[in-house]
């Protein structure tokens, strides 16, 4: 079985954005991570290897530094990574970044694609399923369980109204979403072995947005807090306050 | 809370490879999802969290820089450097098991066994499935192990055993003790299984230092090992102190990373804790200790570095050692008690941290080479003079 997990080189989760131009994020001293889902996607890939067989491709559309990445999911076991240079990586838009990957997974050829749910660092939750469509491979989203059998596969998904049950045939896209598995941890082993294992480099193919990002603001700060008393005395002033200042009860 | 924040103040990390930086990427985080929410626990019980064994070994620290035919990762020695800085940032009696497994009984094997006994002994070593101790001091002969009373006889063909051994780390958890004993000729090397008849392994109790560690007594009455127990290739205390060489340098980058730790409590601490309406980061006073601790722990992670690289080329001497072991020891205890006070009545509990490497730090000051005795080395090392006769 052919396995591509498609990651992200996203900051990490506890940044604190500083804007530069009114529209992009001011890099320097910014820390970069595997977007968390895409993590799971990887786990789920290996997993999916071990009970089947077959190969796991990374694939990452992102800067030279993004070896680091695939370097990660290659010390967990993926075989094969696949790196398309694009230093503009995180100003692309959905579309640009499904059809990107879409060309590429045409050419290596897959029977499993697995991405996250979402990126952490735009929050669009719109590049697997696209990738789905433009590939015209089966999709489900939002995968909390996911089971492979030769031809295809079952897999249950959280939807607003509770867990939904697939069952769809290959290829699929899946997406993958927290509950799926727990990301195993590299070994040392591991990361001496991904040195060893092969990490394709291209540039990647030119790609317009068809939506620009024009403004960017960080969310304004949160009001402080106060603290309205202590022990049981606070409770009517506590009740009083949720009352009639945030009027949430 | 947020993660771990390592001071790199000159940007130190683009010395490393990203190979490195994965390696020290990767223990850490083991050390804060794993280690750091039972430290406490076992401190204040007196006891080593054995039953993180098993991840440890899955991890790969277990003699990490020896080669991959043993089961081990093959890396080079800055990575393992790392990884010993990672592992005492989370608490000194961690490093010490992961030294004394890989530095002071792997290394013994690998460097002076015979192929039987490297093909034996390092898989399953390096597997957890055997644990180690180190034997060399004894109750009347720390500084000075040449003075050593353990004695070994032929009896047979086989070896005879007799003697003590004092202040063990892993003695009464291990499978296997590297004693070291006088035989007729010169110091040499035994491996000992502990399960040996007239052996035995008392732990030393009431510590206030390297309490998540387990230290004992090895008591060794007529042990009786075969003849191919002996470590073929060490003859003297050269075979002994070039164990310990090993591990010194282990050390010298793990008092790194227990200042760090303790420094990323102080600043954290300091920026919340409210004093006279401000906070205590605000005033002057703790900020020159920081500044102070934060200079020092930027030199000790260049000398890290640097005898890291010269261990890689070959050109790593124990003179060198002596001085990133007693540099670094030394910067990383004055370091935990000036923070400790940061933290004011908090610095005591073992919510925090630094007061439990503070405690940790007094062993490694005396273990591995006292901080005098270091001195004196380097001493030795300028003037040609030895001076600790
Ligand atoms: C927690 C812990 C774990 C340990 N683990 C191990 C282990 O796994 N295996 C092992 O073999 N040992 C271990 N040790 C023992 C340790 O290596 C010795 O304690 C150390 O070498 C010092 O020996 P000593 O305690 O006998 O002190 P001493 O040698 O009696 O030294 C006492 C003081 O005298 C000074 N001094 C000694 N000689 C001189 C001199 N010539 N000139 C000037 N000053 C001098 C020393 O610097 C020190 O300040 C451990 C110790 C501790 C505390």
């Amino acid at each position: 079985m052919k396995i591509i997990a498609c990651i992200k080189r996203v900051p990490t989760t506890d940044l604190e954005p500083k804007i530069v131009d009114g529209k992009s994020l001011d890099p320097t001293g910014v820390a970069f991570e595997t977007s968390f889902y895409d993590q799971i996607a990887v786990e789920a890939a290996l997993q999916v290897k071990e009970q089947h067989g077959g190969e796991v491709t990374v694939l990452t559309i992102g800067p030279k530094e993004a070896q680091k990445e695939l370097r990660d999911a290659l010390a967990k076991g993926a075989d094969h990574a696949v790196l398309l240079k694009d230093d503009r990586w995180m100003s692309r838009d959905a579309h640009s970044t499904a059809r990107t990957l879409q060309q590429k997974i045409q050419e290596l050829g897959a029977d499993l694609v697995l991405t996250g749910r979402v990126a952490t660092d735009r929050d669009n939750a719109s590049v697997g399923v696209m990738l789905a469509t433009l590939l015209d491979f089966a999709c489900v989203s939002d995968v909390v369980e996911l089971e492979i059998d030769g031809r295809g596969g079952k897999a249950r998904r959280e939807a607003d109204s509770g867990l939904e049950s697939y069952s769809f045939s290959l290829p699929a896209v899946i997406t993958c979403q927290k509950d799926l598995n727990e990301p195993r941890r590299a070994g040392l082993k591991g990361i001496m072995a991904a040195k060893k294992k092969p990490l394709d480099e291209s540039d990647c193919p030119e790609s317009s947005n068809q939506a620009e990002v024009c403004q960017l603001d960080t969310p304004p700060p949160r009001p402080q807090g106060r603290i309205v008393g202590e022990g049981a005395a606070a409770v009517e002033a506590l009740i009083d306050a949720l009352h009639n200042e945030a009027k949430v009860l | 809370m947020d993660p771990f924040r390592q001071l790199d103040f000159l940007g130190i990390e683009d010395e490393f490879s990203e190979e490195e930086c994965m390696v020290r990427d990767t223990v850490r985080g083991w050390v804060s999802e794993r280690f750091l929410p039972v430290v406490a626990e076992h401190f204040e019980a007196g006891t080593f969290p054995s039953e993180l064994v098993g991840e440890l070994a899955e991890l790969g620290v277990f003699g990490p820089n020896l080669p991959e035919e043993y089961g081990c990762a093959g890396l080079n020695n800055v990575a393992y450097g790392l990884i010993c800085q990672e592992l005492e940032r989370g608490d000194s009696g961690l490093r010490s098991f992961v030294s004394v497994q890989g530095s002071l009984v792997m290394y013994p094997i690998f460097a002076y066994g015979s192929d039987e006994q490297k093909s034996h002994w390092l898989p399953r070593l390096a597997s957890g499935e055997t644990i180690g101790c180190f034997g060399l001091t004894e109750p009347d002969f720390g500084s000075n192990p040449g003075g050593m009373l353990t004695r070994a006889r032929r009896d047979k063909g086989d070896w005879i055993i007799d003697g003590r051994k004092m202040w063990i780390t892993n003695g009464t958890n291990s499978h296997l003790a590297v004693v070291w004993a006088r035989a007729d000729d010169a110091i040499r090397g035994f491996l000992v299984p502990t399960d040996r008849p007239g052996f035995s392994a008392p732990e030393q109790k009431r510590k206030w230092s390297l309490r998540a560690s387990n230290t004992s007594e090895l008591v060794l009455d007529g042990v009786r090992v075969p003849e191919d127990a002996m470590l073929p290739k060490a003859k003297g205390l050269a075979g002994p102190l070039g164990c310990l060489t090993q591990a010194r340098y282990g050390i010298a980058w793990g008092a790194v990373g227990a200042a760090m730790a303790c420094l990323d409590e102080a600043i954290r601490y300091s920026k919340e804790r409210i004093v006279f309406d401000k906070p205590l980061a605000g005033f002057q006073l703790p900020q020159k200790k920081m500044a102070d601790v934060a200079t020092d722990i930027t030199l000790a992670q260049l000398m890290a570095l640097r005898v890291g690289r010269m261990k890689d080329k070959g050109t790593l001497e124990h003179q060198h050692v002596s001085m990133a072991k007693r540099n670094n020891v030394d910067m990383a205890l004055r370091a935990a008690r000036t923070l400790r006070d940061i933290l004011g009545a908090n610095g005591i509990t073992l919510e925090y941290h630094t007061g439990r490497h503070m405690c940790n730090l007094e062993s490694v000051y005396t273990y591995e080479g006292t901080h005098d005795i270091h001195t004196l080395a380097i001493g030795q090392a300028l003037t040609g003079i030895a001076a600790f006769r």
